[in-house]
């Protein structure tokens, strides 16, 4: 009937095969030694202090196991270690100076990193964009709340950010425990139900970053990605107010079949289109979708063939998590794609 | 030797039995087989009839009454699509409690499954095409156990709200009424 929803249902069938089709998250959208901001680039150092450290005292290690392992095998006979009053104050010696090392090498470690975390870990009261952040099982709700009503921006696993201003993220749980982390930005910050914790960075680098839940929190828990989008101050109020507006008005018949599709079945119990009678937050806001770079919290890319996949069978993609399967008919699944593919 | 052989039978014995006698791993049923709505046509919701009594028709079952993880997911569910609003956590509201023995519209999964997908008068309305068939399933399981109905393996032990009842996996069986029992339901 037609070839979208064949296709579709075809890679809804093939599990695991959405996956196949995407590119994989580019390196150094994901690491924390390509630091992006102050915060990371703090981080990255304290990294580099540590593993020098390390270094160093693997190395002493090895040349110390050498060194004895060349002695014990010379002609020192047993009963000549144990009976040398001097190699035991020798001994006594060499396990101090290492007890010393050791402490010294900790302690250091314990001074920078201290020295490191109390900058990266401060939130100040005043900041340039305050984001909020609810974790879900298994997506991020992200919002930029507003003390007027109707200029609070509602959208979903997409954070944008101006470049080189504060930026302070006020993190809550809609269910269980996640953590925000994004490497290349900042580090971790648990999301705790009842409980709202904060984390403030600054992104100096513009691009597209990947972010992750970093606290084992269910089923798909690997799946429950974000990216941080930081862009120019100019780019980022560009976003915000197309971001404000309601959903485009369907001037197509397809579209107006594939709204009234939305309405009329289960998408309508969880989503919210702002402008449309859709107004549950159980899911993501749905108003702007087709602006979005990914979909089903990074999971797949924002295609039509991938948005029909999810929508049809879900379940396959990502099992377990909260969004139904819904066994539409081919055209209704086509008009509902069309319409939501024009929701910029 | 042969006290090593009698050992290793022994051993295997011991294994052999420790399965047979092991807890049964419930398989959480993530996709869904699809479900027959075609039940609703016959579900009986009433003891009054016309003309003679028609022949019992064997119960529905609910595959979802079987699974802890499928009950947990109609708590969910009961939760978010805002049976709350009207029924609160099973002890009535705006519409009718859930967690006595009086079922105005049948205690049968069947008898629930069509009341929430055709809706009832005075208020309840029609959720057929806004659920998906297995999740009124799963919420029908859930609103079952509200009144003891379901194994206590089954009924979900606690959730997070500020319950003054027992969880429904310790509430005591309500010997439903109504067509099942011979007495009408009171109003």
């Amino acid at each position: 009937m037609n070839g979208l929803a064949s296709a579709a249902i075809k890679m809804a069938g093939l599990r695991g095969a959405a996956w196949a089709l995407d590119p994989r998250i580019e390196p150094g959208r994901h690491a924390a030694l390509r630091p992006a901001g102050p915060e990371s680039a703090r981080i990255e150092w304290l990294y580099w202090v540590i593993f020098w450290i390390c270094l160093v005292v693997f190395v002493l290690m090895m040349i110390g196991f050498a060194r004895a392992a060349r002695i014990s095998s010379t002609s020192v006979s047993d009963r000549a270690i144990l009976e040398d009053p001097q190699g035991d104050r020798r001994s006594a010696w060499g396990v101090g100076i290492g007890l010393g090392i050791t402490t010294l090498a900790l302690f250091v470690v314990l001074v920078f990193s201290i020295a490191e975390g109390r900058p990266i870990e401060g939130v100040a009261t005043q900041n340039d964009v305050t984001i909020e952040v609810t974790g879900h099982q298994w997506w991020w709700e992200v919002a930029y709340p507003n003390s007027e009503a109707d200029l609070r921006i509602t959208t979903a696993n997409e954070i944008h950010v101006p470049v080189g201003e504060r930026i302070a993220v006020v993190m809550k749980s809609g269910d269980v425990i996640h953590s925000f982390w994004a490497p290349n930005i900042t580090g971790k910050r648990d999301l705790i139900p009842g409980y709202a914790s904060a984390i403030s960075f600054q992104v100096d680098t513009p691009g597209t970053y990947h972010g992750q839940c970093a606290e084992f929190c269910g089923l798909q828990h690997a799946h429950m990605g974000f990216s941080v989008v930081a862009e120019s101050k100019r780019e980022f109020e560009a976003w915000q107010r197309q971001q404000l507006q309601s959903a485009i008005e369907p001037s197509e018949p397809e579209t107006k079949r594939g709204r009234q599709v939305f309405l009329t079945h289960a998408c309508v119990m969880c989503h919210t289109i702002r402008g449309t009678t859709a107004a549950s937050q159980m899911g993501p806001d749905l108003t702007h979708v087709a602006s979005r770079n990914r979909i089903a919290a990074e999971t797949l890319p924002n295609t039509p063939g991938a948005l029909a996949g999810w929508i049809l069978d879900p379940q396959s993609i990502k099992p377990g998590n909260h969004m139904a399967a819904n066994a539409l008919a081919g055209d209704e699944l086509e008009a509902l794609i069309t319409y939501l593919e024009s929701l910029k | 030797m042969r006290t090593q052989s009698a050992l290793l039978a022994g051993l295997i014995g011991v294994v052999v039995a420790g399965v047979g006698v092991s807890c049964r791993r419930e398989d959480r049923i993530l996709r869904q087989p699809p479900t027959a709505s075609a039940t609703l046509n016959t579900v009986q919701m009433s003891g009054l009839n016309a003309g003679a009594n028609p022949a019992p028709q064997p119960p529905v079952p609910n595959i979802y009454e079987e699974s802890a993880y499928a009950t947990s997911e109609g708590q969910r569910l009961y939760e978010q699509y805002n049976c709350v609003g009207c029924h609160a956590h099973g002890g009535g509201g705006m519409g009718p409690a859930l967690m006595d023995e009086n079922w105005i519209y049948g205690s049968d999964p069947a008898n629930v499954f069509a009341t929430i997908m055709q809706g009832r008068p005075n208020g309840m309305p029609s959720f057929r095409n806004r659920i998906p068939e297995y999740q009124v399933w799963e919420i029908t399981a859930y609103v079952r156990s509200l009144s003891g109905l379901l194994p206590k393996d089954v009924a979900p032990s606690r959730s997070d709200e500020m319950n003054v009842k027992p969880s429904e996996s310790s509430t005591p069986r309500q010997t439903p009424t109504g067509i099942t029992g011979t007495p009408e339901p009171k109003r």
